[in-house]
C-alpha cells in the first residue's frame, strides 16, 4: 500500500505552548485516521500543517509524495479540507457556494452549475439551494461544506472535527457521508474527541496528548494494549444492583463502578474470574439480565494512555488550540 | 433523496466520486490568467453579497448626499460667495473624498472574512494565493461606483453642471478610480493587520482625515493657509486628484495633477500590495 499523508517530527509552538512537540502520522491509500484527543492537544495544528494553512517550525510532511511547503500548489490540488468552522461563506446561498469553488477548480460555468446541481441533490440540500446559507441548520452547513470540499474530487480528505455541534442524527448522516467518501476511494484524516468516532470511523487512530502522539493502531490494537478486560453485570432485579456490585468487588478487589442503569462495571486482568462471579450471583440468588466481559472502551484505553479523562481535559483546554487561533491573529 | 438510510447515502457519495476522469498531471505553479480568472471569481463573490444584502451600500448612498448638502449649505456663501458658485468646486472635490472614504468598508469586510473559516477554504484551494484579495478590491468597484454615481446625480439635481466634453469627464472619473484601487490596498493592509472588525474603521479614519481634509477638495485657493499646511497640502495626492477632476470637469488647466495622482497610485500599489501580500501570508 502506498503512504498519502506522511509527516515527521512536526513540531510548532505559539509563543509560549508548544502545541506540536514533535509529531509522525501517516496513512495509507483509501484509509481512514483519526487523530484523536482533547481539545488543545494539537490536532487542528497538524491539519493546518498538512493542508498548507500552516507551516511548522520543524519537521516535514508530505501528501501523496508532495512536500506540503515546497510543493504546496500539487498538495492543493489533491486534498480538501473542512474546517472546524464551516468554511462556506454564509451571506450566500449554497448553490453560489458551490458555483464559487468549482469556478475557483477551473470548470465552466455550464459545468460549475450542473455539478453544484449534483451535489446540492446528493447531499440532501436542493431544497435549500437558493437560500442563503446563514438560514441553514448547523448539520446542513457541514453537509454543505464537505459537499464543496468534495467537488474537486480529492483524493486526500482532511475533517476537522467534522460532528463537533452536530445532534446525534446530524452525526450519524456525516458517518455515513464519511463512509461514502472512503468507498469512493479517497484517503481521509480526520480529527475528533470522541472516542466512539474515531471507533466507528478509523482503520486507524493516532491518539494526540500535549503535541505528541502518545500511541497509535488500529482501534483493537489501542483497546488491547491497556492489557485489561471489562465485566459487565446488571441484576434483572433493579433492587439487586447493590448486592451484585458487592459480590463483583469481593471477587475483584476493588469497588466497581455502578451506572444509573444498574449496570455493574468493573476492569478486570484474569478472565478465570468470571465463572466465579457467575457462581456466586447463583449463590446469593442474583438473576443476571446481562454478563459480559469485554474489551476496555477507547475511553478506558484513553485514560490509560494519558493518565487522565478525555472530558477532563475538555473543561482546562483553552491553551493550544486557543492559541493556534491567536498565533494565526499574531 | 435523504441522507440518514446508511446504503444509499454511501452510494450517493461513492457515485458523486466514481465518475472521476483520470487526473490530469498536477500543475507546478499559478499562472497570470488563472489568477486574474480567480480573482473575478472571487469579485463575483463580493457582488453576490451585495445583491442578497443591499443595506452594505446604505454609506456609500447617503455619504455623498449628507456631505454635499451638509458642506455647500455650511461653506458655500462663505468661501465662493454663492452655494451655487461652491458646488462647482466642490462636487469635483467631493469625487477625490468619497473615493477615499468609499475604500473604508474594504478593510472591516476583510477583516470579517479572514475571522470566519471562509478565508481557509480559499487558502487550501489550488487558487493564486493573491486572488482573494485582488478579487477584494475589484469587487469594491460597485462602492466605487455607486458613491460617484450618487454624488454626481444628487450634485446634478442640485444645480451642478459639467464644463468640459465627454472623453474629459470620462477620464476625471477614470482617474479618480484608478486612484480609488490603489488607495483600496491600504484599506486591505489595514483589514489584514487590525486586531478585529471594530478596530477597522477606527485606523482607517485617523489615515484618510487629514490626507482628505488637508487638501484642496474643499476650496481650490489654499493660499490662506499657514506654511506647513500648503507644504502638506501640496504634496497630499488627493490635492492632486481633486485639482485634475476639478480642471476635467470644470474647465482650467489641468497641468501636472493627472501625473502626479497617477504617479502616487504606482507608489501606493507598489509599496503596499506586496506590503499586504505578506501580511496575508502571515496572518491567515
Amino acid at each position: 500500500m502506498t503512504t498519502v499523508i506522511a509527516a515527521e517530527g512536526l513540531t510548532k509552538r505559539f509563543g509560549n505552548t508548544q502545541a506540536l512537540a514533535g509529531v509522525d502520522i501517516s496513512a495509507d491509500a483509501g484509509r481512514v485516521l483519526a487523530l484523536l484527543g482533547p481539545n488543545g492537544a494539537g490536532k487542528t495544528t497538524i491539519v493546518r500543517i498538512l493542508s498548507t494553512l500552516l507551516k511548522a517550525d520543524g519537521g516535514h510532511a508530505s501528501v501523496c509524495g508532495y512536500d506540503v511547503v515546497s510543493d504546496a500548489v500539487q498538495v492543493r490540488q489533491l486534498l480538501a479540507l473542512t474546517g472546524q468552522y464551516a468554511s462556506v461563506d454564509e451571506e450566500l446561498t449554497g448553490t453560489e457556494n458551490l458555483i464559487m469553488i468549482c469556478r475557483l477548480l477551473g470548470l465552466s460555468r455550464a459545468e460549475s452549475r450542473a455539478r453544484s446541481r449534483q451535489m446540492l441533490e446528493r447531499f440532501d440540500l436542493a431544497g435549500a439551494a437558493s437560500r442563503a446559507v446563514k438560514t441553514y441548520s448547523g448539520g446542513m452547513r457541514r453537509r454543505l461544506d464537505l459537499a464543496a470540499s468534495l467537488l474537486g474530487r480529492p483524493e486526500v480528505l482532511f475533517l476537522d472535527e467534522p460532528t463537533t455541534g452536530l445532534d446525534p442524527r446530524g452525526r450519524s448522516e456525516m458517518w455515513d457521508t464519511v463512509r461514502g467518501v472512503v468507498a469512493g476511494g479517497a484517503t481521509v484524516l480526520l480529527t475528533t474527541q470522541y472516542l466512539d468516532e474515531a471507533d466507528e470511523l478509523a482503520d486507524e487512530i493516532a491518539v494526540i496528548d500535549h503535541g505528541l502522539v502518545v500511541a497509535s493502531g488500529t482501534p483493537e490494537q489501542l483497546k488491547a494494549r491497556t492489557g485489561r478486560q471489562t465485566l459487565a453485570v446488571r441484576a434483572t432485579d433493579p433492587a439487586l444492583t447493590e448486592q451484585a456490585a458487592a459480590v463483583v468487588a469481593e471477587i475483584v478487589g476493588t469497588a466497581p463502578d455502578v451506572a444509573p442503569n444498574g449496570l455493574v462495571t468493573a476492569a478486570i486482568t484474569d478472565p478465570a474470574m468470571v465463572p466465579v462471579v457467575v457462581r456466586h450471583l447463583d449463590d446469593a440468588g442474583i438473576v443476571a439480565a446481562e454478563l459480559t466481559l469485554r474489551l476496555p472502551s477507547l475511553d478506558e484505553v484513553f485514560m490509560t494512555l494519558t493518565g487522565h479523562r478525555a472530558e477532563d481535559d475538555v473543561a482546562a483546554s483553552g491553551n493550544a488550540e486557543t492559541a493556534d487561533r491567536n498565533g494565526r491573529a499574531a | 433523496m435523504t441522507m440518514q438510510i446508511t446504503e444509499p447515502a454511501q452510494a450517493a457519495v461513492a457515485a458523486a466520486q466514481e465518475s472521476t476522469p483520470a487526473r490530469p498531471a498536477l500543475r507546478r505553479r499559478i499562472g497570470f490568467r488563472q489568477t486574474l480568472a480567480n480573482a473575478l471569481t472571487l469579485a463575483w463573490r463580493n457582488v453576490m453579497q451585495l445583491k442578497h444584502s443591499p443595506e452594505k451600500l446604505m454609506d456609500v448612498t447617503l455619504m455623498p448626499i449628507i456631505f454635499l448638502l451638509l458642506f455647500l449649505y455650511v461653506f458655500g456663501g462663505v468661501v465662493a460667495g454663492s452655494t451655487h458658485a461652491y458646488l462647482e468646486i466642490l462636487l469635483p472635490g467631493l469625487v477625490g473624498q468619497m473615493a477615499m472614504f468609499a475604500t473604508m468598508g474594504l478593510g472591516t469586510a476583510l477583516c470579517e472574512d479572514i475571522h470566519k473559516g471562509v478565508f481557509d477554504r480559499f487558502r487550501s484551494l489550488p487558487i493564486a494565493r493573491s486572488a482573494p484579495l485582488i478579487g477584494a478590491v475589484i469587487g469594491d468597484t460597485i462602492r466605487f461606483c455607486v458613491v460617484i454615481g450618487v454624488l454626481t446625480g444628487f450634485g446634478s439635481a442640485l444645480g451642478f453642471r459639467f464644463h468640459t466634453g465627454p472623453m474629459d469627464i470620462i477620464a476625471a472619473y477614470a482617474l479618480a478610480y484608478v486612484f480609488y484601487l490603489a488607495v483600496c490596498w491600504i484599506s486591505v493592509l489595514i483589514g489584514l493587520i487590525a486586531p478585529s472588525p471594530a478596530t477597522v474603521q477606527g485606523i482607517a479614519f485617523i489615515w484618510t482625515m487629514p490626507l482628505v481634509f488637508g487638501s484642496s477638495v474643499l476650496l481650490a485657493n489654499t493660499r490662506t493657509m499657514p506654511g506647513w499646511l500648503q507644504a502638506w497640502v501640496s504634496v497630499n495626492p488627493v490635492t492632486h486628484l481633486a485639482n485634475a477632476v476639478r480642471a476635467l470637469t470644470i474647465g482650467g488647466p489641468v497641468g501636472s495633477n493627472v501625473l502626479i495622482t497617477l504617479a502616487w497610485a504606482a507608489g501606493i500599489v507598489i509599496v503596499v500590495f506586496p506590503l499586504a501580500m505578506r501580511m496575508y501570508r502571515r496572518r491567515v
